[in-house]
């Protein structure tokens, strides 16, 4: 325990290098002066300028997600907050832990609609894990080391520090209390002993079983991706990812069934619908992935781990419910397993995967590469095999890019996928990319991207070029908000409106003028040496790839249908839409 | 899934929380953002000491949902302790009203009668009106203040359940 008397832009800096922060996102402005000239004063933690503070709050969430710490933004008041709630609300989507410390006009001022004064606390509320406004100086140090427990425990999450300027620039001491904890909140790791032995008991019995894993699972840490992939060796059941979850389990592994959901595989959706016993880890059942719930995968029994209790029965009723650590609660059942001798039965293993074996027939996932036209997939599916082998890390924007990524790239490790997954925030991709690379600077960070996404926060690209961080931007350019103009097409009468990007850049000299080296691709046969010569390049880099601008991303379950109407290809139109199919987005 | 699992039902939940600023616009803006009803609520604080609130929260919803509320309930930060007394065993569910009652003459005298029978309690009185304080459950309030309502009712003010298990167990 330290005791001095320190300003408060001193005590929260002390407390952050306590927390073992190394980098912060952020942007200066009238209200957090002081901690801008305690940075100044300071070594122990870098400050990344960012151009927007919604970049700030992606980059934390790229660093977070690529290293599993608490990442963490710096922002003003008034509108710096104000500009952070995207990524705020995308952090508490996807269960990325950041601290956001937001400046505030000083006590005396608040309430009375100051300049640059924003209701931070209240704005933030419903788009946070937990808020706070700092009133006295003597809370600071506490307050600092309880946002970063309650960011990081259980379901991790964002959580807000508003700060006012005169607590900032008021004296008072630190204490150090990194290890503290919030004096009541204590989310359960442990899962209920009973229910282990009933879910392990269920899944032995199992004729048709499927591993249905998550983001959760990652979160957990390495140790539940360890454990997941013994459980699916020792079993030789079958596993599907959500979008949040890929790279827990190896994508090249022969018993992953690829993605679920809207756009997931195939087997892998028609595995759920099919299977009896459902095991989900760290997953939530989130709409993408169920499609029309009351035709959910109807004949199965479910079993569910989450370590928050408001995923289990929200959406889809299951039998057997275990909250907990995913690691703690896998660590538990794989030892009564093995502890119980339970073998699966291998007969029926064995006749649900030929039923498998039939489904991936179907190669949900082709597509035709003929002439200088470059497909989409193809790109991708060229990306990922010039990189695979390399210490690589990806992101993405939101759209069809995103799916064909999550389709055509294979993770094999956690913590290498950076994705929007619940929110769907375009404009993501680049800032986490730049994120991931301040926390990785020697690996290749790649954000695969769309055109209309990319411009969405392009400004960051200057944020790359000032710290020299050599960040790959591979873009899809279709011209078009390529997953708005499928919808239309499929859903809208082919009536493109306003899904055009008219007026693009060049983005080749746009990459320029920042310092940047700028490709451009447009035939098929240039692709390989054009994304080597990306791999080559030590600055940062956009490589414009033109794209087949019709290409639509399948398989597709439309909005509001079952995981068996998927459509297949382009021959092939949605069923009718239902009217509440249509209200789905 | 809101025609999941039957009917709706009504239920009185206690929430031990924090005393903190903004943990009431916590647990309303959960009831508003994810579309749960509110039948009523109370709060107050309770410990001092511990710096302690109770909130007392009437919802409707079915089965699926109540448990959805009380997950999202548990895992609000300030949140200590979530029950739902309606599952826990019998409880007691009490509300207070004043009733404010305007009149001369018979209809004067038969609201006063009327308050005797319901054990409601003159708590300012001028020539020509009375206020009446009643507690009770509900319905017994709801009774009161319809036969209130010919007898020169301009004003009435609930203060919603609170509720508390019976036997020897606390929260």
């Amino acid at each position: 325990m330290t005791e001095q008397q320190m300003t408060g832009a001193e005590i929260l800096l002390k407390a952050l290098a306590d927390q073992g922060v190394d980098v912060i996102f952020g942007y200066p402005g009238g209200a957090v002066l002081p901690i801008y000239d305690a940075i100044f004063q300071q070594n122990a933690i870098r400050h990344v300028l960012v151009r927007h503070e919604q970049g700030a709050t992606h980059m934390a969430e790229g660093y977070a997600r690529s290293t599993g710490k608490v990442g963490v933004v710096l922002v003003t008041s008034g509108p710096g907050a104000t500009n952070a709630v995207t990524g705020l609300t995308d952090a508490l989507m996807d269960s990325i832990p950041i601290v956001c410390l937001t400046g505030q006009v000083p006590t005396h001022l608040i309430g009375n609609d100051a300049f640059q004064e924003a209701d931070t606390t209240g704005i933030t509320r419903p788009c946070t894990k937990h808020n706070y406004l700092v009133k006295n100086i003597d809370d600071l140090a506490r307050i600092v080391h309880e946002a970063f427990y309650v960011a990081r425990s259980g379901r991790p999450g964002p959580v807000v520090i508003d700060l006012p300027k005169d607590i900032l620039m008021g004296k008072g001491l630190y204490t150090n209390g990194k290890d503290a904890r919030h004096k009541t909140y204590r989310p359960r790791t442990k899962g209920d002993p009973d229910k282990i032995a009933a879910a392990v008991e269920l899944l032995a019995s199992a004729k048709r079983p499927v591993f249905y894993t998550g983001g959760g699972v990652i979160n957990s840490g390495p140790k539940a991706t360890a454990l997941l992939r013994e459980f699916v060796k020792l079993t030789g059941y079958p596993i599907t990812s959500t979008l949040m979850g890929l790279g827990a389990f190896s994508g090249v592994d022969p018993a992953f069934l690829g993605m679920l959901g809207m756009h997931g595989t195939y087997e892998a959706n028609l595995a759920m619908a099919h299977c009896d016993v459902m095991f989900a880890v760290g997953a939530r059942f989130d709409d993408r992935v169920t499609g029309k719930t009351d035709h959910f995968s109807k004949g199965s029994r479910k079993i569910h781990i989450d370590i928050d209790p408001s995923s289990i029965n929200k959406n889809i009723p299951v039998e057997i419910g275990i909250v907990g650590d995913v690691a703690s609660v896998l660590e538990d059942m794989l030892a009564l397993w093995k502890g119980k001798r339970r073998e699966p039965d291998r007969a029926a293993l064995a006749k649900w995967w030929d039923q498998i074996g039939e489904w991936r027939k179907v190669d949900c996932l082709k597509f035709e590469q003929k002439g200088d036209l470059i497909k989409p997939q193809y790109a991708i599916q060229r990306l990922y095999e010039l990189t695979k082998g390399m210490d690589a890390y990806i992101t993405t924007e939101v759209g069809q890019h995103q799916m064909w990524a999550a389709q055509f790239y294979r993770f094999r490790d956690p913590n290498r996928w950076m994705t929007s997954g619940g929110l769907g925030t375009m404009g993501y991709g680049l800032p986490a990319a730049i994120g991931v690379q301040m926390a990785h600077p020697d690996s290749l960070v790649i954000d695969i991207s769309g055109d209309a996404s990319f411009l969405m926060n392009v400004q960051e690209m200057g944020t790359a070029t000032q710290y020299r961080l050599p960040v790959k931007v591979f873009v899809l350019n279709n011209r078009y908000m390529g997953m708005v103009r499928q919808w239309q097409e499929l859903l809208h009468g082919n009536r493109y409106s306003e899904s055009y990007s008219d007026s693009q850049p060049d983005l080749v000299k746009l990459a320029e003028s920042w310092g940047w080296v700028g490709l451009r691709c447009d035939k098929a046969g240039e692709l390989d040496a054009i994304i080597a010569r990306m791999i080559d390049t030590k600055k940062p880099v956009i490589v414009d790839v033109a794209v087949d601008p019709a290409e639509n991303c399948f398989p597709m379950i439309p909005s509001g249908a079952a995981h068996y109407d998927m459509i297949l290809g382009p021959g092939q139109k949605p069923k009718t839409v239902s009217d509440f199919g249509l209200t789905m987005v | 899934m809101s025609n999941a699992n039957g009917g709706t039902e009504r239920h009185a939940i206690g929430v031990l929380v924090d005393n903190e600023a903004g943990v009431l616009a916590r647990v309303v803006g959960l009831f508003s953002g994810r579309g749960y009803n509110i039948e009523s609520l109370t709060v107050a604080a309770v410990d001092n000491e511990n710096n302690l609130s109770r909130i007392t929260i009437v919802t409707t919803g079915t089965p699926m949902i109540i448990e959805q509320i009380k997950a999202q309930l548990s895992r609000l930060v300030p949140v200590h302790k979530v029950s739902d007394l309606t599952v826990e065993g019998p409880h007691l569910e009490r509300e207070l009203a004043m009733v404010k009652v305007v009149g001369h003459g018979e209809r004067r005298v038969e609201s006063l009668r009327t308050a005797d029978i319901f054990r409601a309690r003159v708590v300012d009185s001028t020539a020509e009106s009375f206020v009446f304080e009643i507690s009770g459950s509900t319905s017994k309030l709801d009774a009161f203040i319809d036969l209130m309502r010919n007898l020169g009712m301009v004003e009435v003010v609930r203060t919603g359940v609170v509720a508390m298990s019976r036997g020897r167990q606390g929260l």
